[in-house]
């Protein structure tokens, strides 16, 4: 049993209170505080809800500095950058999980939530600023990157915004998404859109680079301007049950990251099981992550509807012990528009209407845009639309 | 809302289905219906409304089904019976087939019209009701091309009467008449008085598919019209889904009569979360248990009993997955519930919460906001209700569970099983052994683990208990709609009429036998005995005049021996070879006594004997090879189709054949592990009172077969009346038929009875699997697997 709910049980009226649960992230966090400290480790935004008085604003010092390079800032998200936990194990050994039930879950939700006309023109643009506009392949060059960024600050064309009646709307994709060596690029390219950049990391898509590397790499990247950093996991800590090892692996990624938001990246194609993916979304959650992300794209299987469902109970399971938010990033395999209307029931239904904004959800997709031009174009005019109609990213 | 607006708020838009295609039909039909004979609508006549329950608005009126009406389809029906019968399995699985086509091609304005008339969501009738209806015609379809094969020996019953429920007015439809029809039988089928409009629109379509004409028909009205058609003569089966209420009238009036009857009747299913279950998909199981259909579903997950270490951080889960609950109209496609089926309902439901909270329960309901019109009530639990109240132990039907908590897995079986009620359970646990184990103890006829409410075509469907009898699909609900031959064409029963006695005296020593209770021989209550008149008139010896009292003490020891249910099959087989063994040593006493009594011919006797002995070895050999089978359903997972004995068993032996009626009719029951309450036979009870000494030597353990001597009426009354008593089986006169049906809706025991026809007991169609069946109900427990 999870050590919440060991403490449910020992104090019910607190169960309804709350103030429980600050008192039960102080105790998370004051117990984390003292451990970082001893390892000389910094981390400020843990000191500040340790206090667990501090205004949403001085969460994230740092970020509101910056507010063009990243995820929009605390103060204007209201959500405090996640300062991780000491690793509990029994919060592991306690997960359960049913693929079956899982599937069936998945299966049934789309017939549970139609989302038509209006409501799913503006569902569809708000998934255009929920995507990672993504280019990860081995010929790549800054010429392509920078056509991708011209398409990620206009990714749909202003006539029919302005027939949706959004016209007014700066809508752009929530991100770019490149490989390290473009990030600079990306960053010029990107000047005063307010659109960051994400670099994936850590060896992607392997993850089997020499930690010392891949720590390097999120440096480099975030030096050159990168907000964000797609890490990717070590599958073999979640395969061979090493805990502590992912653990280890992820606060030093988070660590690297410094300012910039970090999303785990699980490779839950390579974890195959539900169970795995329950657990490692939980590790990387208590290790910092600020997203936790499915997929490089590369695994033979990519996001699925019950691995998502799985994560993002896993995400309504860490915000219930620490009322802090994850975001959650599905990557590869959504890539229609039918597809993402799905996705964001999901969110709605599972985690609440704040998982539907960029700030906690993102889509990772390079093909996702295109269906939707389409579609919006049809809504716009009745007829059906072709993809040379919309200019190429 | 504007798009900019949506884009902010991401709200749900109301989605509507389009129904221009229902209404128009409704249309074509200037919303007025007959009935339909014969193979055509007759005109309209006097009748009521049916409307939407979603807005309260008439969709059209129906026909109220009189006398005629009724007597006119049986007609119909029984006019086309013969022939429909007569065609080859092939041709009847080609129009069953065709049966299936048509509903696949039609599954939209089949939606649309079960959605409107019924006030579910049309998501459900899209993705459930109608899809499985038609996967119903497809399987029966294949019955019927088998049937020669697999059914040989067995006949269809003729015509069948059925009467179904609103809650699943085609999915029941399906479900009744797909099996009828595959099997050669006909049918005069009565819809609910709420829903009657997908029937009708199927008639059309049978008409289409080319169904022969008076196969199917459709009669409409009240529950007056339902009762018109199960007592009419003309009525071979009655196969009723609906209220236990209704269920025990149905069993009055039929009682008798030797129509088949199938009741498939109310539930408070058990829904069980173990500590260690998948607590978030259990919370949506209980989504799939309480709130699909607006709970009114008869295996219904309405009792959630939840292990007391996780029942706080389930409640809590439960309370929040409350708040995403969408309710709306039947065709909003963004909608979890719809309306509960009319005002009266609802009211019902109400009342029941209110006094479940007015004695102390603590509700948790959907906040939404419910439609302003039409029959709407809130998703709801009610936690920590009396265990006094009724919304604890009656059947709710309505979107309403209560939640109770259990310590240990013991408790949650005890729990479970404290109920009159018997249709399904759902266990949740991530232990197979647990689940499993719990999935053997749980008394229900459908056994869902880690998933709730998943049925199939392939899968049987009933209950236990006084959730009725009969299973509903795969090969076991084929039984329901088919008879034996051999019964059909048996004789009737020649009363015995004992020899006059000559004087008092009792010839040789001294003999009163007592009776057998509990493994003792205990004296009669009454402290009467009855003499025994030989063949000859002589007084063979005196046995107990068994009374109400000594059928309760016999009930009591046989329901303290329910450890017999749980020994090995090969245990229970060693048993039955040992008294074959012991009777086979006495064999010439036991023959002599046949004599003495029947005046049989020694041949005749010592052939019954050998019979005897052969029949409790065949019961051997079957107790450890009668076994159930794997279904495969359309899922990644099994379904175990369980034969599990019923519990407590009274036995009315047969007056001919004092030693092989006794035998053919307890040994089965035996075997299966039931334990059994038999009352020897009336004229001849010494085979029976003879047969003690073997049974005192052969190591059946004490309560598991018990013997009373009397009257075959009286007591015969006294254990259909017994609410402890699970089955009863009367081999006797006809009136005895109609005594024990018509006495037998206490705790609607299943009743097997001859009707006062006599079986040859040396025959070998009088041993073997249709009496197996008889003494086992069939537990399905659907696992589905995967990691």
């Amino acid at each position: 049993m999870g050590l919440l709910w060991a403490c449910y049980k020992n104090n019910k009226k607190e169960l309804q209170s709350k103030h429980f649960r600050v008192r039960y992230t102080k105790f998370r966090c004051a117990s984390l505080n003292a451990r970082l400290a001893q390892e000389g480790y910094e981390m400020s935004q843990t000191a500040a809800l340790s206090a667990g008085t501090a205004p949403k604003s001085d969460l994230e010092p740092d970020l509101k500095s910056a507010p063009e390079k990243g995820l929009k800032p605390a103060s204007e998200t209201g959500h405090a950058r996640n300062p991780g936990l000491p690793l509990d194990l029994s919060l592991i050994e306690a997960v359960r999980v049913n693929t079956s039930a899982s599937e069936r879950r998945a299966a049934a939700l789309p017939g549970r939530r139609a989302v038509k006309a209006d409501a799913q023109s503006a569902w569809l643009l708000k998934a255009v600023t929920c995507i990672d506009l993504t280019t990860l392949n081995g010929d790549d060059t800054e010429g392509r990157v920078r056509r991708l960024c011209a398409k990620a600050a206009q990714p749909v064309r202003p006539d029919l915004l302005d027939a949706l009646g959004m016209g007014d709307r700066r809508i752009t994709t929530g991100a770019v998404c490149v490989y390290h060596r473009f990030v600079g690029a990306a960053v010029d390219a990107l000047q005063g859109t307010g659109i960051p950049v994400a670099a994936v990391s850590t060896g992607f898509p392997a993850g089997l680079s020499p930690h010392a590397t891949k720590l390097a790499e999120i440096e480099a990247s975030v030096k050159d301007g990168a907000a964000e950093i797609d890490i990717v996991i070590t599958r073999e800590h979640v395969l061979t049950g090493n805990w502590q090892a992912l653990y280890d692996e992820m606060r030093d990624y988070r660590a690297a990251c410094g300012d910039a938001h970090v999303k785990a990246i699980l490779a839950t194609g390579d974890l195959k099981t539900l169970r795995n993916v329950a657990k490692a979304s939980l590790v990387c959650m208590m290790a910092g992550a600020d997203f936790i992300k499915t997929s490089t794209g590369k695994e033979g299987v990519n996001a699925t509807l019950p691995v998502s469902l799985t994560m993002v109970r896993a995400i309504r399971q860490y915000e219930a012990m620490t009322g802090i938010k994850i975001g959650y990033k599905p990557a590869g395999g959504v890539s229609k528009a039918k597809d993402v209307l799905t996705y964001f029931a999901l969110m709605k239904e599972e985690l609440g209407h704040d998982w539907l904004q960029p700030d906690l959800f993102r889509i990772g997709a390079s093909s996702l845009l295109g269906d939707i031009e389409r579609q919006l174009e049809h809504r716009v005019t009745g007829a059906y639309s072709a993809a040379r109609r919309h200019p190429i990213g | 809302m504007t798009v900019a607006q949506y884009f902010d708020s991401m709200d749900y838009a109301p989605s509507k289905e389009d129904d221009s295609a229902a209404r128009a039909w409704l249309a074509a039909h200037e919303s007025r219906f007959g009935h339909f004979i014969g193979g055509r609508f007759g005109t309209p006549g006097e009748g009521f409304d049916t409307v939407e329950p979603a807005t309260g608005k008439r969709l059209a009126s129906v026909t109220q089904g009189s006398g005629a009406d009724v007597d006119a389809a049986v007609a119909a029906a029984r006019k086309a019976q013969k022939g429909w019968a007569a065609l080859p399995g092939h041709e009847r699985a080609l129009k069953l087939y065709a049966l299936a086509r048509i509903i696949q091609r039609n599954a939209r304005i089949l939606s649309v019209v079960e959605a409107l008339d019924n006030g579910k969501p049309i998501r459900e009738t899209r993705d459930i009701d109608i899809p499985l209806a038609a996967r119903h015609f497809y399987h029966h379809a294949g019955w019927a091309q088998l049937q020669d094969s697999q059914f040989a020996g067995y006949d269809p019953v003729g015509v069948i009467g059925q009467v179904i429920p609103w809650n699943f007015p085609f999915l029941m439809l399906a479900w009744k008449v797909a099996p009828a029809l595959a099997l050669g039988n006909t049918v005069v089928l009565k819809p609910a008085e709420a829903t009657p409009l997908t029937a009708l629109l199927f008639a059309e379509l049978a008409q289409a598919a080319g169904l022969p004409e008076g196969v199917l028909n459709i009669v409409t009205g009240d529950g007056a019209t339902g009762a018109l058609i199960a007592a009419h003569d003309g009525v071979d089966k009655v196969a009723f889904t609906g209220s236990t209420e209704v269920g025990r009238k149905i069993r009055e009036a039929t009682a008798g009569s030797g129509k088949s009857l199938t009741l498939e009747l109310g539930g408070k299913s058990p829904f069980i979360v173990c500590e260690d279950a998948d607590l978030d998909a259990a919370v949506e199981g209980v989504v799939d248990a309480i709130w699909f259909n607006q709970g009114q579903v008869c295996c219904a997950g309405s009792r959630i009993l939840v292990q007391e270490g996780v029942a706080d951080d389930f409640h809590a889960r439960l309370a929040a997955r409350l708040k995403t609950l969408r309710i709306g109209t039947s065709l909003d496609k963004t909608i979890d519930m719809g309306a509960v089926i009319d005002p009266a309902q609802r009211a019902r439901i109400a009342g029941m919460v209110d006094a479940a909270v007015a004695a102390g329960a603590t509700l948790l309901q959907a906040e939404g906001a419910l439609p302003d019109a039409g029959s709407f009530y809130p998703p709801t639990v009610l936690q920590d209700v009396p265990a006094t109240c009724a919304a604890a132990t009656e059947e709710i039907f309505g979107p309403v569970a209560v939640s109770m908590t259990f310590r240990t897995p013991e408790e949650a079986v005890q729990l479970a099983n404290h109920s009159r009620y018997g249709l399904a359970a759902s266990i949740w646990s991530e232990n197979v052994n647990l689940a499993l184990d719990l999935a053997a103890k749980v008394q229900a006829g459908i056994v869902w683990v880690n998933c709730t409410n998943v049925m199939d075509a392939g899968v049987g469907f009933g209950g236990v208990k006084e959730s009725g009898f009969g299973r509903e699909g795969g090969r076991e609900g084929c039984f329901d709609y088919l008879k034996p031959r051999a019964l059909a064409k048996a004789p009737e029963r020649k009363p015995v009429v004992p020899a006059k006695a000559k004087g008092f005296a009792i010839e040789a020593v001294d003999r009163t036998a007592k009776l057998f209770i509990g493994g003792k021989q205990a004296r009669p209550d009454g402290g009467n005995a009855r003499a025994v008149i030989g063949a000859r008139g002589e007084v063979l010896a005196e046995v107990g005049e068994g009374n109400r009292k000594d059928i309760r003490n016999a009930v009591e020891a046989a329901t303290a021996a329910a450890s017999w249910g749980s020994k090995t099959q090969h245990n229970r087989a060693q048993i039955l070879y040992y008294m074959g063994e012991n009777l086979s040593a006495r064999a010439a006493e036991f023959a002599d006594r046949i004599v003495a009594q029947t005046g049989a011919k020694p041949d005749r006797a010592r052939a019954e004997v050998a019979a005897a002995v052969s029949r409790l070895f065949s019961y051997g050999a079957w107790a450890d090879k009668y076994e159930g089978v794997v279904h495969m359903p359309p899922m990644r997972g099994l379904a175990l189709a369980v034969p599990e004995s019923i519990g407590v068993a009274g036995v009315i032996c047969p007056t001919e054949a004092p030693l092989l009626g006794f035998v053919s009719t307890t040994a089965p029951l035996i075997a299966t592990g039931n334990r059994v309450v038999a009352v020897a036979s009336e004229a001849h009870p010494l085979s029976a009172t003879d047969f003690y000494q073997v049974l005192e030597t052969s190591d059946l353990p004490a309560g598991v077969l018990n013997i009373v001597t009397g009257s075959a009426d009286t007591l015969g009354a006294e254990l259909a009346k017994h609410n402890g008593v699970d089955a009863l089986w009367a081999f006797g006169s006809a009136a005895l038929s109609e005594t024990v049906e018509r006495l037998s809706t206490g705790n609607l025991k299943r009743v097997f009875t001859d009707y006062g026809r006599a079986w040859d007991w040396m025959s070998p169609e009088a041993e073997g699997e249709l009496f197996l069946r008889q003494a086992t109900q069939i537990k399905n427990i659907w696992v589905p697997y995967g990691e």
